[in-house]
């Protein structure tokens, strides 16, 4: 009992849609209790309601819509840059500021290897409470952050060192600081250094893909999505409140922007999506990380063995080739 | 008494036209209107249509800067009959079947008579070949779509090929148009990543931000000029002030994203007059050649 209600606690915040399976765990425990207590042989029963249980995950976890996916890309309990750089690397060190102007906590990398190969991996680092959160500014980096991304990045590059990038950013900072000290500029500057960069680059969306604060990290040579992930021009709120001047459409913004994962895997952005464990990577996030681990080494060893000159060529392509229009 | 005469001494402050304040909502400014006076947006003045076309849009009294579009941004600095257009044949899909987009383009090719929300060719601008794209902030709001991203990518592509200078202006206050999703997302890398095209080859690239130049736009090309211009009274930023505000919860200072601002924060090289601009051009381009390596 007591280990259930820990994780419970645990995996934070009961999502709308999951209320239903929730309420059926709910009941299975009650009944479970009621057994033990009074002594009574119920196992039958108990195993019939786990059964639906079962089936009610299914039902529900695998036929989500993108706006219950942001949901889960936006869970409290959601791994975080640091929980997966733990996870998958070894030997990790850590790597601070911008050397011209400060240290910004929202961008967070360094020095590690997955499995022998050594890499720079980097990323938004949400916080894990709002105390937390305060400090890395809910993962939203300042200007310094992309500049420490670039930092690092380009060392990488000095270093013939391939760079790991994971996103989770809901979007570029609106704020006054951020604006004087040029965010646009150094959005736009990540982006072109990037692709000037010889070394391989993977780019993970791991949970929000928000516009140009993702893209300052996203000029990769394969770009990979996990399963409740998404990656968007404009967040789905903003877009909502643009097209009917109604922020709480954002559900239906979001199905209209063609921001799943699915979506964008046909859209060629996204090169291949990773499986979360059922209900989402907070659920499990030991799985998740070892599906990422996998799926970055697949992507990443074959591109090792590219030549510099290789690996710019592929990725200058690849962002040549976006874009739709009729010629003629 | 003597003091009675400093007494009724009026007070004047003196205030340069870009550390004037911007209207408050500078992104619902409205395009100047078909009758045969236009008011002044920050002095009142009412200046006649034609006075106004006269002074290139800038109001005399105050040398506030009213907005131009992408064809009259050719006549003021194009050398005449020195224009020829490419890439007017690409066209504009609905790619994600966004509500009403069609209709919104038909509008702005309606007002703007344009295909789309850029101008982009072989230009000549005081007998200096250039390869010289313009936005037009009619056309959605000036935002990037793939047919604007395409055309600036085939134009930066262009000059590094003939190694020739490239002139973008931007006009984009939308940004990364959201009607494309994350297609016009990838614009901002595809333009911007051409741009090492042009460093490769040392080709010069003057990037010059007008009213409003804002999102996707600042935070890609726009923002890597060899040189980077501003005209005076343009909005420049990367988020808009409305979200700011309501992020914050803070008033906004005078004067915050606005030319002068960018200017002082050290985003921008210059702010120039729109009767100087041709000018400071053409002694860019001289600078740097006349062009290219040989000096054409």
């Amino acid at each position: 009992m007591v280990e259930v209600t820990e994780m419970a606690i645990n995996l934070g915040p009961i999502l709308e849609f999951e209320k239903p399976i929730n309420e059926l765990e709910k009941q299975i425990e009650e009944i479970k209790v009621f057994s033990t207590e009074k002594k009574i042989d119920m196992t039958q029963q108990i195993e019939a309601l786990e059964e639906r249980l079962d089936t009610l995950r299914r039902e529900i976890y695998k036929n989500l819509t993108i706006w219950q996916k942001i949901q889960i890309a936006r869970h409290p309990k959601r791994p975080t840059c640091l929980d997966y750089i733990g996870m998958i690397c070894t030997d990790f060190i850590e790597i601070h500021g911008d050397r011209l102007f400060r240290d910004d906590p929202a961008l967070v990398g360094g020095l590690a290897y997955l499995d022998e190969i050594p890499v720079t991996i980097l990323g938004q680092q949400k916080g894990k409470s709002t105390k937390d959160n305060i400090y890395r500014n809910f993962g939203q980096p300042h200007p310094e952050g992309y500049r420490k991304a670039l930092r690092l990045m380009q060392q990488a590059d000095k270093f013939n060192r391939p760079i790991v990038c994971l996103v989770d950013v809901v979007g570029a900072y609106p704020g006054l600081e951020a604006e004087e000290r040029g965010q646009g500029e150094a959005v736009a500057r990540n982006i072109r250094e990037m692709a000037n960069l010889s070394v391989p680059i993977i780019v993970v969306i791991t949970g929000e893909g928000g516009s140009g604060g993702a893209l300052a990290t996203g000029v990769g040579n394969k770009v990979l999505i996990l399963e409740n992930a998404y990656y968007s021009v404009i967040s789905p709120e903003g877009c909502a409140s643009i097209l009917w001047k109604d922020a709480s459409k954002a559900a239906d913004a979001a199905a209209t922007l063609k921001i799943s994962p699915d979506d964008l895997l046909q859209m060629e952005i996204i090169d291949e999506v990773i499986p979360e464990p059922l209900g989402g990577a907070h659920k499990n996030p030991t799985d998740t990380g070892v599906n990422l681990k996998d799926v970055i080494l697949k992507h990443l060893r074959p591109l090792v063995n590219q030549t510099r000159e290789e690996n710019r060529a592929q990725r200058y392509q690849r962002f040549r080739a976006y874009g739709k229009f009729l010629e003629g | 008494m003597l003091k009675d005469l400093f007494k009724t001494r009026p007070k004047y402050v003196t205030v340069r036209p870009d550390q004037q304040l911007r209207r408050a909502e500078p992104a619902e400014r409205k395009e100047i209107p078909d009758g045969l006076w236009v008011k002044c947006e920050r002095c009142d003045q009412i200046t006649y249509q034609k006075d106004l076309a006269k002074n290139l849009k800038v109001c005399p009294k105050c040398d506030f800067h009213f907005r131009i579009n992408a064809k009259e941004r050719l006549n003021l600095l194009v050398d005449a009959g020195e224009f020829q257009e490419m890439d007017a044949n690409l066209k504009t899909i609905n790619i994600l079947n966004f509500p009403d987009y069609e209709n919104k383009i038909k509008k702005s090719q309606k007002n703007t008579e344009l295909t789309e929300g850029i101008l982009s060719g072989r230009a000549k601008i005081g007998g200096i070949s250039v390869i010289l794209a313009v936005m037009d902030f009619g056309f959605i709001t000036g935002s990037m779509g793939s047919v604007v991203g395409e055309k600036i990518t085939r134009a930066i592509e262009l000059a590094a090929t003939e190694q020739l200078p490239l002139i973008l202006i931007s006009a984009g206050g939308g940004g990364a148009r959201m009607q494309e999703g994350i297609n016009s997302l990838m614009q901002m890398a595809k333009t911007s990543q051409a741009l090492n095209l042009l460093s490769e080859k040392s080709c010069l690239y003057i990037s010059i931000l007008t009213d409003p130049t804002m999102g996707g736009v600042f935070a890609s090309f726009a923002s890597l000029g060899d040189i980077v211009i501003a005209e005076p009274d343009a909005l420049i930023g990367f988020a808009g002030p409305r979200v700011i505000q309501q992020t914050i919860r803070q008033t906004l200072p005078p004067g915050f994203q606005t030319s002068q601002f960018q200017l002082e924060h050290g985003y921008v090289d210059m702010i120039v007059m729109r009767k100087d601009l041709k000018a400071t051009l053409v002694q860019l381009l001289r600078f740097h050649g006349g062009g290219n390596r040989d000096g054409n």
